[in-house]
């Protein structure tokens, strides 16, 4: 009973923060409310059983996306403003066209529900496949067996799309002069550096224990990327790291180690006779973890770069 | 009720009575949140809900945690939001200070 009303509750609450965060006409309240939302997700991950997808939710989800919404928001202010008082001038209103188009929405959504409710039972329970094959992938936990096994190539093709992702901000990035943070920005207090002292090795360890646990529990590459990536991101807001105009070589070559290496496994199985990404017998679980922990670090500069909206960073120590 | 039985007893009310009052304290801060005049009064509001209630539930669940490893996390849970919490409000708070903000005063 309890627990039934503990997930109404959390289901309510998803729906109305959901509405609110698209409703509020302040751009800052949407922003605060998306995060909010993210940690509830993060909760009806957990209850479902989900401890991967709660992981990547909370990390990724909504602690870094939430760190580069709120960035964002930073960079559109123009002379302390907040964007939305100039928005808002133009807003239309609701008309009977929107009414149409939400019920056209909403029938939309039940029918795309009512079709997912009579699909028919599948032929194939890839659930208990990946149970039984479990021993053949390296691991002993089913979703790193399935992400970097079974089917390797999703996690290839998402790490792709985030080198993508980074070199299009170098392409446009010359147009952009990224913000140097304000003299009175960097927080000289003696609490930021204590906390700069105890966090940053803190989450160090947190990325190299979710790396390592990915084998057998739930973690992986990129919750540990997403961890480690919230350290540059504490190091940037806190004016220890700066943007540099250009990425040096060495840069580059680490944001290009993951798919780099994940590429290279891959090929390689096809020379040596097998299936592209058919890892060789005996070297499964060192090629898995030699992948996962070349991906953490590849993930979590990109992730940093991505906050800093820069090509490179400089160290600064004030 | 023989003394074996009475310790059985506040076995399990002592963590309940716990959790309750830390709830207390979230709910008082949250009213604080909301009805304090400014700032400076919110964060302190916010932050007792913070420090106390979180320790309060922490130490609760804790008291019900199966094994030490369990209650240790929940310790460094408890540290952890301290430490996040205190510096945060301590920037909030110099931010306002240094933007101009007044702290607020009654009016005579």
């Amino acid at each position: 009973m309890m627990a039934w009303a503990f997930d109404a509750l959390l289901a309510a609450g998803l729906l109305w923060l959901g509405w609110r965060t698209i409703a509020s006409p302040s751009l800052f309240k949407a922003v605060v409310l998306f995060i909010v939302l993210g940690l509830l997700m993060t909760l009806c991950w957990a209850r479902l059983g989900a401890p991967d997808v709660a992981l990547a939710e909370a990390a990724i989800g909504t602690g870094l996306t939430g760190a580069l919404l709120l960035n964002t928001y930073r960079l559109l202010l123009t002379d302390g403003r907040p964007p939305e008082d100039r928005a808002l001038e133009g807003r239309p209103r609701a008309t009977v066209f929107h009414l149409i188009l939400a019920l056209l929405s909403m029938g939309l959504v039940g029918v795309l529900g009512w079709a997912l409710l009579i699909l028919p039972e599948p032929a194939v329970d890839l659930g208990v496949l990946v149970q039984m094959r479990l021993d053949e992938s390296g691991v002993s936990h089913p979703v790193t067996a399935v992400l970097l096994n079974f089917r390797g190539y999703d996690t290839l093709l998402e790490v792709a799309v985030l080198l993508l992702a980074i070199l299009g901000v170098w392409s446009v990035s010359e147009t952009i002069t990224a913000p140097q943070t304000p003299p009175d920005l960097i927080y000289d207090s003696i609490l930021i550096s204590a906390l700069i002292r105890l966090l940053v090795p803190l989450a160090t360890l947190i990325a190299g224990y979710l790396l390592w646990a990915g084998a057998h529990a739930p973690g992986g590459a990129f919750q540990a990327g997403a961890v480690l990536a919230a350290v540059g991101v504490l190091l940037r807001l806190t004016g220890r790291i700066q943007p540099a105009p250009v990425a040096p070589a060495w840069l580059r070559s680490i944001v290009a180690l993951g798919l780099g290496v994940f590429s290279a496994v891959a090929i390689g199985a096809l020379a040596l006779g097998g299936n592209l990404l058919e890892y060789p017998q005996g070297w499964v679980e060192a090629l898995i973890v030699t992948i996962e922990s070349c991906l953490t670090i590849s993930i979590a500069l990109i992730l940093t770069l991505l906050f800093s909206g820069a090509p490179g960073l400089q160290r600064h120590w004030p | 009720m023989n003394p074996s039985e009475l310790l059985a007893l506040l076995n399990i009310l002592l963590p309940i009575a716990l959790i309750v009052l830390g709830a207390v304290f979230f709910f008082a801060g949250t009213v604080g949140l909301l009805r304090f005049p400014d700032v400076y009064t919110r964060l302190h509001a916010l932050t007792k809900a913070d420090n106390l209630g979180l320790g309060l539930i922490c130490l609760g669940l804790a008291w019900q945690a199966e094994a030490l490893a369990i209650a240790s996390k929940l310790l460094l849970v408890w540290l952890l939001a301290l430490l996040a919490s205190t510096v945060s409000c301590h920037l909030v708070a110099r931010y306002a200070l240094r933007s101009g903000i007044m702290p607020w005063r009654r009016k005579p």
